[in-house]
């Protein structure tokens, strides 16, 4: 024990001393939480809307009104043929061409029927999806008006009654996109520092040779690898607990579920990542393979956790990738804990997941990390 | 040159892969002796030596560090002993007492060992002034010095230095191996490795590698006479050139 306490004294020296280090262990992940957290969103916001309007009636204007007071739509530009709006929409100056043909309110009010053309840059398939629904949605409340208002009196018993369905939106009322966001940036956040710090750590010391040193010291393998994660633990604890705040101050994120639940876990899955980080550097000899084979898993880790596209939609050997992903895990919890306030028993399958890979990665640890070769 | 043998290798062979590092080498070393290890770069001394102080395990034959087999016992050999090697292995980024607490402390010395230690180290080295400095910022004959000091903080029986006056000027090294003749003289074993011929001299015995195998192994001034020449330096120019 008192030889554990030595080492995590000198590695806590250490990380303080390192003048370049701190602002990237501290200042870094935080900036990284504001800015991704308020940017990277997949609302589909600012469409670039223009039209074509051959119709030139009260009700081909009535129309584009509704799409330029949906805050969805901005409007661009009224093009007068569909010649200069398709080398608009080629030069990327607009996301959708909403053309309104001739005779569009009287074929309305004759026929009740007629025929709308919107064309969408689909560029980005699930963008230009999102915008289609926006569009159908602000056309057929126009068509429920409008046909409202056509129908005298004496028809109003004939109006085939419509089912409205209410939707209402369950751990994030208002839809917004920072709640969700939010906590899988913390997970990030966490990861990240950890892993990359404790990969390096070892390997540094390999290279400066003071590892030597140390392996010809009578120190145990399990004090040198405890003394050494320590350090990390806590400094992953530390910026979980500052990422909380701040998006509990700056993003109004709720913390639903129990903070001690979430320190819970957090204390285990950095074990994970720290395990990772140390067998990393056992099988490397630079700071620069440590830092590319990190970034190789971390990289994979973050796109195939759920983070930034749904688990759900990928093809299934990937989903079954996903079930050795500890960054899955943890998005997943944090969003349960977070939002949904979830309890013990509903994180038990992430959480005994977790512990379980906690026990391999740092048994792998301890294992390749040799005082004798 | 009386007593018992602190190190005792018979046949200590060290393979990597189909080259042949250690060539079956024997030879025992004296209790309170200084044991000067020669041969020229990559003769296999540095490896020899891992295998002594157990960090590289023999490919084959036998060896005892401090009464202790190099197969069974390595961390025990490793209490035993203290190794300061051709690398500069403080670290930079802690204060000259910072260094001698760490270490003092992961050889599981008292807290009270190790102040009383610290002030004494220090004191000896003359290092007062800049014992809140960090190692990294003091000159190498220095640093050196301190290494030196540091791997004796745990009195261990047996210590071994990789090229420790390496890169470090006259004046330093004389002092240097005043410090060596006062921790033999306290009964410590010192094993050197070195390629200052002069220093060869101040040992008691000294062994010649050349590709693995030791070649001489003596006393520096029956080696003269064997070899029938004025100086260390002449004595291991004809063994390595063959």
């Amino acid at each position: 024990m008192r030889i554990i306490r030595y080492i995590i004294q000198k590695e806590f020296k250490q990380i303080f001393r390192n003048k370049g280090m701190l602002p990237i262990i501290f200042v870094l992940p935080l900036i990284q939480l504001v800015i991704l957290s308020s940017a990277a969103t997949f609302e589909v916001k600012n469409i670039k809307f223009s039209y074509i309007d051959h119709d030139k009636t009260s009700f081909s204007r009535a129309l584009i009104d509704r799409f330029d007071a949906s805050t969805y739509f901005n409007i661009i530009t009224d093009f007068p043929s569909s010649r200069r709006a398709n080398t608009a929409m080629l030069k990327g100056e607009v996301d959708v061409i909403l053309e309104i043909p001739h005779y569009f309110e009287r074929d309305l009010l004759k026929d009740k029927k007629t025929n709308l053309s919107v064309t969408i840059n689909a560029i980005d398939g699930a963008a230009a999806g999102v915008e289609n629904v926006y569009i159908n949605q602000i056309v057929q409340r126009f068509n429920q008006n409008a046909q409202v208002g056509l129908l005298q009196p004496s028809d109003m018993k004939n109006v085939p009654k419509s089912i409205i369905s209410i939707p209402s939106f369950w751990y994030n009322k208002t839809l917004n996109y920072k709640t969700f966001m939010v906590p899988g940036i913390l997970v990030l956040l966490v990861t990240m520092i950890t892993l990359f710090l404790s990969g390096m750590n070892i390997v540094r010391e390999k290279e400066i040779g003071t590892l030597e040193q140390m392996n010809v010291t009578p120190i145990k393998k399990h004090q040198f690898i405890i003394g050494k994660l320590f350090p990390f633990w806590v400094l992953g604890m530390v910026l979980l607990t500052v990422g909380l705040i701040i998006s509990k101050v700056l993003f109004q994120v709720p913390m639903v579920g129990s903070a001690l639940l979430m320190y819970g876990y957090t204390a285990i899955y950095i074990l994970v990542i720290l395990g990772m980080g140390l067998f990393i550097s056992n099988f490397t000899d630079t700071q620069q393979q440590a830092m590319f084979i990190a970034w190789f898993f971390v990289v994979i880790f973050i796109l195939m956790s759920g983070l930034f596209t749904p688990i759900e939609s990928m093809p299934e050997w990937a989903q079954a990738l996903t079930e050795f992903n500890p960054i899955k895990f943890y998005v997943e919890v944090m969003r349960m804990v977070m939002l949904k306030g979830a309890g013990f028993t509903d994180i038990l399958p992430q959480f005994t997941k977790t512990l379980v890979y906690a026990i391999i990665m740092n048994g792998l640890a301890v294992w390749s990390y040799k005082k004798t070769n | 040159m009386k007593k018992t043998n602190i190190i005792q290798a018979k046949n200590l062979t060290k393979k990597f892969g189909d080259f042949t590092a250690v060539n079956a080498i024997t030879f025992e070393v004296k209790q309170g002796e200084i044991f000067g290890f020669l041969g020229a770069n990559g003769a296999g001394k540095t490896t020899a030596m891992k295998m002594l102080i157990g960090i590289s395990t023999p490919t084959s034959g036998e060896a005892e560090v401090a009464g202790l087999d190099v197969y069974k016992n390595p961390e025990g050999i490793k209490k035993s002993i203290g190794y300061m090697s051709q690398k500069f292995a403080l670290y930079d980024d802690l204060t000259v007492k910072e260094n001698i607490t760490f270490f003092g402390g992961i050889y599981g010395l008292s807290r009270q060992q190790i102040k009383e230690k610290s002030t004494l180290l220090i004191n000896e080295l003359g290092l007062q002034k800049v014992a809140g400095e960090l190692v990294g910022s003091l000159p190498l004959g220095w640093k050196q010095k301190l290494a030196f000091s540091v791997a004796l903080l745990h009195d261990p029986k047996i210590i071994f230095l990789d090229e420790p006056t390496g890169g470090v000027d006259p004046i330093t090294r004389r002092q240097f191996w005043e410090m060596i003749y006062k921790t033999a003289y306290e009964g410590t074993t010192v094993f050197v490795t070195t390629h200052y011929m002069d220093e060869a001299e101040y040992c008691n015995r000294v062994s010649i590698m050349v590709d693995g195998k030791i070649e001489a192994l003596d006393t520096p001034k029956k080696l003269k006479e064997q070899f029938n020449v004025a100086s260390m330096n002449d004595v291991f120019l004809k063994l390595a050139r063959g």
